[in-house]
């Protein structure tokens, strides 16, 4: 089955992000395709390449990561980051940050910026939708 | 259809607002600090009515991290994430009461 997954919550504050990820992980132990997650408001925060939490801690942007580039069929997981939520919490990838004229860029390589567009569309290709949020 | 209470009753309404609202059908699903909810001493009249028709869940791993494994409410049934997963594929539409 096809199930798509919302995250409204940034990491470590809230559980939001560890619990739509032991989902995610279960869902693909069970032969499920996890179609898109789409990081929307403060879930945005989940993409920053810049976080390092403390070795004995999860590191929750890397866990989403490595689910982005190796899912139990080879598939990626796609991590989709809401643009406009992303910008007014100065989360910017390289093209957006050339496009605003600033000099860095935070998001991981393995999330993509992309409109709420594409959180529509997890919905109608999806069998499911599962929000996280707090 | 699926709810899922992420909330104690302690702190937010969402789980009354759910049983309020919920069909005939649908199942809870009690995560994060919903498990709180399945301790006896939370328990409301409604859920427990629910939970002796097999139709409340709560998730293990929360309850355990919680340390509440021993008070909880007869008839909620245990479940883990992979436990979650079937409940999604099996119930349509989730519904998360935040």
């Amino acid at each position: 089955m096809k199930i798509s997954i919302q995250i409204n919550e940034g990491p470590y504050q809230h559980q939001a992000s560890d619990t739509a990820y032991q989902f995610a992980k279960a869902a693909i132990a069970k032969g499920h395709e996890i179609f898109r997650v789409f990081f929307y408001h403060d879930g945005v925060d989940n993409a920053s390449r810049f976080t390092v939490p403390p070795q004995d801690d999860r590191h929750i942007v890397n866990n989403w990561a490595d689910l982005g580039i190796k899912n139990a069929d080879g598939n990626e997981v796609e991590l989709v980051v809401c643009v406009a939520a992303a910008l007014r919490r100065g989360m910017l990838d390289a093209s957006e940050a050339g496009k605003n004229g600033i000099d860095s860029n935070n998001i991981h390589p393995a999330f993509r910026i992309s409109g709420l567009g594409q959180l529509i569309e997890a919905g109608i290709q999806s069998d499911r939708l599962v929000v996280f949020g707090d | 259809m699926l709810h899922t209470i992420n909330k104690s009753s302690f702190e937010r309404n969402s789980l009354q607002s759910c049983l309020n609202t919920i069909d005939d059908t649908s199942v809870i699903l009690l995560i994060e600090d919903g498990v709180i909810c399945a301790a006896n001493n939370a328990n409301s009249s409604m859920l427990a009515e629910l939970a002796t028709q097999g139709r409340v869940f709560a998730l293990q791993g929360d309850i355990d991290a919680r340390g509440i494994s021993s008070k909880v409410a007869d008839n909620i049934k245990l479940v883990d994430y992979a436990g979650f997963v079937d409940l999604v594929v099996e119930h349509g539409t989730t519904v998360s009461w935040v």
